[in-house]
């Protein structure tokens, strides 16, 4: 067990951010938490990297408690936050060093380990450029980086690819499992975008009001809730005739649409239309993260929910 | 032993970066040079033209420790307003996260402050020699020493008030009402001897006042109090400050 948590709890004045949290994560785990703003997935990373003290409960990362050795912890981890914390007016090998020095790398491998990251990250042309110069592709790469650098056995990110168009995203997504397999480092990373959850983790907790309402592998979550999905709008709304249906896994209803989950959509879909009456729309869809967590929150995800603006960190404080 | 060399790593990794920063944020560099050639050159040759010799010095070269402790009171106070940005745009995440106790995190931006005043009290140095200034080459070492034991309690001064506060404008506000009273009740424009008895002792309670008295004892030969005196006072000012800001730190 690489990080274990008992009962872990975190309470601002009356609103609970973390209730009572159990939790495990094998090592060499990719391990995902999705969930929405506000959910409680950075308080609990804040936590766990010792950021953040705890109201109440245990934590243990890398075997150390967190509140009594989080010097050994912060050796053994490495973090990548959720806003840009590389140094604008340093270039990216000063942003390095800097770690290096901090994070107690030994002196003889230091440069080493500096072109080591920076060809992992593919930022060897860039890196005696000020940071200031970069794209936000790059300062996340070199974020990631300088994550790795200590070579930690754990490696915490929040939000990696947050505001990267999608071609940036799939290249970190291919840089994170890589260096998990060939570091056989455990990943444990907060998201809001299911694609990132579906490729990239070996496991998904699904955080509501700061609880886990649902933790296995994506494809046995999916194939457990969703299956395939059905989308229609019924003219005579009846939701309880297609509730009854044997191949019915569960219908939520969201906007006047009634998102039906189906076992089998090819062979049921005939017979699911004529149970519904006359409809006004349909759609047929494999199911996805989105409808487990829409199974398990009565909400959906939406990609705009992203937090990190600048003002609202601010206005956090 | 290797604990202590990582702290050590830890202040230099710090301390490195502000300095780095320093050198390549030219208006910084710019305005801590041209505040105090202000004072001196329009203020002290201005007023300077309406005010007798004081203890047989020009005006000009009265006020000049005066004028050297104020810039350093400024900009080592003023340093403290980074703290609040670097927090606000998470520079300084990525530090408090690291393995390095957050007494060594301080002394690190303490040093980097300091230097930034030092490098400023060179320029002021310069200065002096070409206005007549009596600077032998042991004066200049001890008036580098004074200064830069009241830019460290300076620095940590506004670094307290930086680590406390979270807003710009919230320091700017506080820092005025600790920098111009403290400026102001220093004697740095004007001898102590000659004020009203209320204003006299609101100077005994400034420490500056101590930093200005030795600094003009140092480089004029005209003091209050015995020069040691004034350093303790400033040393065990400069201690206490250190402490409020090793424990802000940790509460940030």
């Amino acid at each position: 067990m690489v990080i274990k948590t008992e009962g872990l709890t975190k309470k601002y004045g009356k609103i609970t951010a973390v209730e009572g949290l159990n939790l495990e994560v094998e090592e060499g785990e990719i391990f995902g938490l999705l969930g929405p703003n506000g959910a409680g997935k950075t308080t609990l990373i804040s936590m766990l990297c010792t950021i953040l003290k705890p109201t109440s409960g245990r934590a243990w990362v890398n075997g150390f408690d967190v509140l009594k050795e989080s010097g050994k912890v912060r050796k053994s981890i490495g973090i990548v936050f959720q806003a840009p914390s590389v140094d604008d007016l340093l270039t990216g090998r000063e942003n390095l060093a800097m770690h290096n020095l901090l994070f107690g790398v030994p002196r003889g491998i230091r440069k080493q380990r500096i072109d080591e990251v920076l060809s992992i990250v593919n930022l060897e042309k860039r890196a005696d450029d000020l940071v200031n110069t970069y794209s936000g592709g790059m300062r996340r790469r070199l974020e990631l980086a300088r994550g790795i650098m200590h070579h930690p056995k754990i490696l915490f990110l929040d939000e990696p690819t947050l505001g990267l168009d999608p071609q940036t995203r799939e290249h970190i997504w291919a840089y994170i499992s890589d260096l998990a397999e060939k570091e056989c480092m455990t990943v444990m990373l907060t998201t809001h975008y299911m694609e990132e959850a579906e490729q990239l983790c070996d496991r998904v907790a699904i955080i509501d009001y700061g609880k886990i309402v649902a933790l296995d592998s994506p494809q046995t979550l999916k194939n457990k809730i969703a299956g395939d999905v059905v989308k229609i709008k019924q003219k005579v709304r009846d939701v309880e005739t297609i509730k009854k249906l044997e191949y019915v896994k569960n219908v939520q209803e969201k906007d006047g649409l009634l998102y039906i989950s189906i076992k089998n959509a090819s062979k049921h879909l005939q017979d699911l239309l004529v149970h519904t009456g006359p409809i006004d729309f349909v759609e047929v869809r494999s199911g996805t993260l989105n409808d487990v967590f829409l199974y398990y929150t009565g909400r959906e995800i939406r990609e705009s929910e992203g937090e990190g603006g600048f003002w609202e960190r601010v206005m956090k404080r | 032993m290797s604990e202590l060399m990582n702290e050590i790593e830890g202040i230099y990794a710090v301390w490195l970066r502000e300095a780095k920063i320093y050198v390549r944020e030219k208006e910084r560099l710019i305005s801590s040079v041209i505040s105090p050639l202000l004072w001196i050159f329009a203020f002290g040759a201005g007023v300077g033209s309406t005010v007798n010799v004081i203890d047989g010095y020009s005006y000009q070269v009265f006020i000049y420790p005066g004028i050297a402790v104020m810039a350093v009171l400024f900009t080592s106070l003023f340093y403290g307003i980074y703290i609040i940005w670097d927090r606000k745009l998470d520079f300084l995440k990525e530090v408090l996260v690291a393995p390095v106790s957050r007494a060594s995190v301080f002394a690190g931006k303490m040093l980097g402050g300091a230097t930034d005043a030092m490098v400023q009290v060179i320029f002021l140095l310069i200065i002096g020699l070409f206005i007549n200034v009596p600077l032998t080459p042991l004066v200049v070492i001890k008036a580098f020493l004074m200064l830069l034991l009241i830019s460290i309690a300076m620095v940590s001064i506004g670094l307290v008030i930086g680590a406390n506060l979270n807003s710009p404008e919230g320091f700017s506000l506080v820092i005025n009402f600790v920098m111009w009273p403290m400026f102001f009740f220093s004697g740095a424009l004007f001898p102590v001897g000659n004020l009203p008895s209320w204003l006299e002792r609101a100077t005994y309670v400034n420490p500056l006042t101590y930093g200005v008295d030795a600094l003009r004892g140092i480089i004029l030969g005209i003091n209050h109090f015995p020069v040691y005196y004034d350093a303790a006072i400033m040393l065990l000012f400069a201690l206490l400050a250190m402490a409020a800001g090793v424990l802000s730190f940790r509460r940030m």
